[in-house]
């Protein structure tokens, strides 16, 4: 841009730069209040940014390691966290194949084939995106623990009920990978079908090798949506050593149970690799992001 | 590999007629299991399966078919049902459907006439002995060897002790363990007497209690009075009219959906987390786009040094987990222990209440969600600020314009118009954003007088939730009317954004 530069325009560079750091400073203060305090001993210890003493006794807890009590004892901590961690990647890595699944297959329907209803569809796709489950919770609830009546495995406080659960959300997941697809162009399965292949093959051997990166971003964005989910796990899972981390984390700061130290362990613990794949994958996420998502 | 032409030909049709024919069987046991609901859910969903999968017509939906399949039944019908679940009275009183409550009430049993025996499990090779003492008389009875195994009702038979049992006792943490089993057995003594599990170490005569009549009431055998079911309730009444537990589910028509509007005791919570809802909302909405445009556009501005450091470091926020954050401010929050206070006592001698005071509390939801929320704001609007044509800018420097000129007449009015849509949808995620009130302050402090637990800083979605799962009443039915009741405020925004993107896609083109 060839804007001619005044004498007012220092001035406000230096104004910029003093209230960008001025905000970096209370983005990254919470941050980094959390590893000092996960590194001070005690439950209630209040001191500055930098401990002076650095206890590792919150990240044994967080880890599981015993450690010994007042009396001598040996004490397991009572919140499994890495258990609860074990998991959340258990149910996001299920469900997220579901979600890739279910969405690559809708997908190519829409992206490249005629059938009647086709409009109403991708409509009604993008409505129910609009309602958010939590609305529903009462009747999910409801819903699972009739199945449980059933199939004692698929109900109240089973994994598979989650994943069951989180496989009907996949209204975003399906426009991602059709806007994809459309971007392939659509002879070269045209060229496959010539050759012989079916449709399905066309689809299967030629169209979703072509489609890899799409799949890859997919698949992170289901698997970190299922581990930051909170309200329908909350609901379906109900004893302490089923819990998704997301549901178990609260776990920590009852009033009655104030454990301040060892959550902010468990935080860093568990934040730490979430917020490492959200960042690799983000690259890919802006172009969805601005078609409608929202942070949960 | 390359199957031979008959197998190919024949392959289809012979496994979908066993998928057809597995799927059925499933379904009958489902049904047999008194889920009549599921049952037929499954039913409609295999006959579309079968038929998409056999008939050359729709071959397109053999592809939607799975997706779709779980977004209607996991999505769409859970939101149905719940307002279905509104016009019933489903809560943790009436929580069985008639059939398992009539049940319930036909398994209950009373202590009748007879002696009481002291029991004891005895270890008899890998099978186990009940060894019966009678309390009084210490005569002492031993069963025939059981085999333990899953909860079903059998009978066996004692007689008297011949030979001392010789095997271990089952020491008391099994016998717990084992419990549901051994409820099932009825012992028959050389009496006649029929002995039932009354207490971990117990047997006594025990007799059912109620038995059903051909008219649908019940006979209580212990007083010899009548009860009848009633449809309106959704109780079984004694003939005085008092419920007996546990009750069932009844429709009770449209009762639920009218007390959200002319119950004071409802309405009034209700309206006041109405209006704390919206105002949540929009001014979420505000701060987060605020804060974010401003970003966007001091990220964009050439001069500036250090922009992609910047970035990164505002980005973070966004990458951190939702519950960890939130987590984080409530513990950096707390009044007594937290960092923040700590720091405000030291500079100003302060120590604001943040979960006690409203007010104040509403300021900390509002301070979290906006470090939350501007993120986002600032990437999207970054992406839009960057669409603009840069001569525009050059033009207007060439007219003199300085930069809030260049903001107000040149920037915001060509942002607004296709933020508008996004701006909506991110008040109607704000609306109904659960996750922040649920994990920071659970909607409280709570508002005094209530009937139903109702808190200050609850959004319409929490109060549901708290009717629903925390409230000990369980009130599920009336729960889902207000659900129903937000479905409708969702939709009226829906509609509004609609409308809004496709003003901003008519622009376009």
């Amino acid at each position: 841009m060839a804007i001619v530069i005044d004498k007012s325009q220092r001035w406000r560079v230096v104004a910029a730069h003093v209230f960008m750091i001025g905000l970096c400073a209370l983005v990254i203060f919470p941050l980094l209040i959390v590893v000092a305090i996960s590194l001070r001993p005690g439950n209630f210890a209040t001191g500055s940014l930098i401990p002076e003493t650095i206890s590792l006794e919150h990240w044994r807890f967080a880890l599981g390691i015993p450690t010994p009590g007042p009396d001598g004892q040996m004490i397991t901590p009572d919140l499994p966290v890495l258990r609860w961690l074990w998991n959340s990647v258990k149910v996001a890595t299920a469900s997220a194949t579901v979600a890739l699944f279910l969405s690559t297959t809708a997908a190519y329907a829409f992206a490249r084939m005629r059938f009647v209803g086709k409009k109403s569809a991708l409509l009604g796709l993008t409505l129910m995106q609009m309602f958010p489950t939590i609305l529903a919770l009462i009747a999910i609830h409801a819903i699972f623990s009739r199945i449980g009546h059933a199939f004692p495995l698929l109900g109240i406080d089973s994994h598979w009920a989650l994943v069951l659960a989180y496989s009907g959300g996949i209204a975003l997941h399906v426009w991602t990978i059709k806007g994809f697809y459309e971007t392939i162009p659509v002879e070269i399965e045209e060229a496959a079908i010539v050759d012989g292949a079916t449709p399905w093959q066309a689809f299967w051997r030629v169209l979703l090798p072509m489609s890899l990166p799409i799949l890859v971003v997919v698949f992170l964005l289901a698997f970190i949506g299922a581990i930051i989910e909170y309200p329908q796990a909350s609901v379906l899972l109900r004893t302490q050593p089923n819990l998704t981390l997301a549901v178990g984390s609260k776990q920590f700061l009852y009033a009655q149970k104030y454990l301040w130290g060892d959550f902010a362990a468990a935080a860093i613990l568990s934040g730490l690799p979430i917020s490492a794949v959200f960042i690799l994958a983000q690259r890919w996420m802006i172009s969805g992001l601005t078609s409608g998502a929202n942070k949960g | 590999m390359r199957m031979p032409k008959v197998l190919q030909r024949f392959l289809h049709p012979v496994l979908m007629i066993l998928v057809g024919l597995a799927g059925l069987l499933v379904v009958t046991q489902v049904y047999a299991t008194g889920e009549s609901l599921l049952a037929g859910i499954m039913l409609v969903t295999l006959a579309c399966f079968l038929w998409i999968y056999t008939s050359s017509k729709t071959y397109a939906y053999r592809y939607l078919f799975p997706g779709i399949g779980a977004a209607l039944i996991f999505v769409v019908f859970p939101m149905l049902y719940t307002i279905r679940i509104g016009f019933s009275n489903y809560s943790s009183k009436n929580l069985l459907n008639f059939q398992r409550s009539t049940q319930y009430l036909l398994e209950e049993t009373y202590r009748g006439e007879g002696a009481t025996y002291t029991s004891e499990l005895h270890a008899d090779g890998r099978r186990w002995r009940l060894r019966l003492e009678d309390a009084e008389s210490g005569k002492v009875f031993v069963s025939e060897p059981i085999t333990l195994g899953p909860e079903k009702p059998i009978t066996i038979k004692a007689e008297p002790l011949g030979i001392p049992l010789m095997g271990d006792e089952m020491p008391m943490k099994d016998l717990i363990e084992q419990q549901a089993f051994l409820k099932g057995i009825t012992v028959k003594m050389p009496d006649g007497n029929q002995v039932r599990m009354t207490g971990l170490r117990e047997f006594a005569p025990s007799k059912q209690q109620y038995t059903r009549n051909p008219d649908g009431s019940l006979t209580n055998h212990q007083d010899g009075s009548l009860l009848r079911p009633n449809m309106k309730t959704g109780f079984y009444e004694t003939p005085s009219g008092d419920p007996v537990d546990p009750g069932f589910q009844v429709d009770i028509g449209w009762k639920h959906y009218f007390s959200i509007f002319t119950d004071a005791a409802i309405r009034e919570p209700f309206l006041q987390i109405f209006v704390w809802t919206v105002t949540f909302a929009f001014l979420s909405v505000l701060f987060t786009v605020s804060l974010g445009m401003v970003l966007a556009v001091l990220l964009n501005w050439e001069a500036l040094r250090f922009r992609s450091v910047y970035r990164l470091m505002l980005f973070l926020p966004y990458a951190i987990p939702g519950f960890i954050s939130i987590l984080v401010f409530k513990g950096l929050f707390n009044a007594n222990f937290g960092e923040i206070n700590l720091i405000l006592h030291g500079l100003f001698g302060l120590k604001p209440s943040w979960f006690s005071d409203p007010f104040l509390a509403k300021t900390m939801i509002l301070i979290v969600n906006t470090w939350l929320g501007f993120p986002y704001m600032m990437v999207v609007c970054m992406g839009l600020i960057k669409a603009i044509p840069p001569d525009l800018y050059e033009a207007s420097a060439v007219a003199g314009a300085g930069p809030l000129t260049n903001f107000f007449k040149i920037t915001l009015p060509l942002v607004i118009r296709p933020l508008t849509p996004l701006l909506i949808s991110s008040f109607a995620f704000n609306f109904n954003n659960f996750v922040l009130i649920n994990l920071l302050t659970g909607g409280r402090p709570d508002i005094l007088n209530t009937s139903l637990p109702a808190g200050t800083t609850d959004l319409l979605a929490t109060y549901t939730y708290r009717i629903a799962f925390e409230d000990s009443g369980q009130q599920f039915g009336l729960a889902a009317a207000i659900s129903a009741v937000i479905f409708l405020m969702v939709a009226v925004i829906s509609i509004i954004q609609i409308r809004a993107t496709n003003i901003t896609q008519d622009d376009r083109r």
